[in-house]
């Protein structure tokens, strides 16, 4: 599992994104960006038995 | 003819209760067909992240504010505890996203929609007071960071988050108590006035309510 830590070494600084007065580690960038995905596919991905349920409306 | 017994407290209370919520509405077999969507699944994905939370944090407290730094188990659970807050955590916001644009208020709902918001707020408050009790420098920074926002406040003579004992008993009785009855009650709002429908299914008379 060693490889797996590599990926995301934790004995470093964390690494921000500022721009003008708005300051985000990239951590929590990804995590909203994740959100915001999980939105959108909320929204437009089709429920399994959808249509059957609006067909027993 | 109202008898002796009608009077009795217990009997207006039991009446009160199955006629706001009888048990068909409380466990029902079926929901309405717009409730099959995936925006619909996140809130109860946050309850389910919520009882796994609960779940290891009794298994933490088992052996004290410590012991999980030190033991394979302890790392373990630590860990389930950690992402499972963020499960919830992550969820819930979705959940907040979905029922906003849905303008979840409507049809008499303003009660449940604030039971979340509240519910939202204490959670907030609940993770904080769990970062600075991991008794870890991780702690320790966020405590003497936190400590200067909250006595900005005022808030710090009474809520002091450099104090472990404090933070720890907030996060592990209080806080919890809190969040456990807030979310009772908007999970019994939620069965009491139905699941918020898409703008398109509102009945007629609700959609002129909006308008007003």
């Amino acid at each position: 599992m060693s490889w797996l830590a590599s990926l995301i070494p934790m004995d470093h600084y964390g690494h921000y994104i500022s721009w003008h007065f708005i300051q985000v580690s990239v951590a929590n960038l990804v995590i909203i960006v994740l959100m915001v995905v999980t939105f959108i596919a909320a929204l437009l991905l089709p429920f399994p038995g959808r249509a059957r349920r609006r067909g027993n409306k | 003819m109202s008898t002796e017994i009608d009077r009795q407290w217990t009997t207006r209370l039991r009446k009160r209760l199955t006629g706001k919520l009888p048990p068909e509405k409380l466990l029902p077999d079926t929901q309405p067909a717009y409730v099959a969507s995936w925006i619909y699944v996140f809130g109860v994905t946050t309850l389910a992240a919520m009882g796994v939370v609960i779940g290891t944090g009794c298994i933490l407290s088992l052996r004290g504010p410590q012991w999980w730094h030190e033991s394979g188990v302890g790392h373990f659970v630590n860990s389930l505890h950690l992402w499972s807050v963020e499960i919830f955590f992550f969820a819930m916001i979705v959940h907040l996203w979905g029922k906003y644009f849905m303008a979840a208020w409507r049809g008499g709902r303003a009660l449940t929609w604030m039971t979340g918001v509240v519910t939202f707020v204490v959670s907030i408050v609940t993770g904080l007071t769990g970062y600075v009790s991991q008794t870890n420098f991780d702690s320790q920074w966020i405590s003497t960071q936190a400590k200067d926002g909250i006595n900005a406040t005022g808030g710090g003579a009474f809520f002091n988050v450099l104090n472990l004992g404090q933070m720890l008993m907030w996060h592990i009785v209080l806080l919890p108590i809190g969040a456990v009855l807030l979310t009772a009650l908007h999970v019994l709002m939620v069965r009491v006035k139905g699941v918020v429908p898409p703008f398109e299914d509102t009945p007629k008379t609700v959609k002129a309510e909006v308008a007003q």
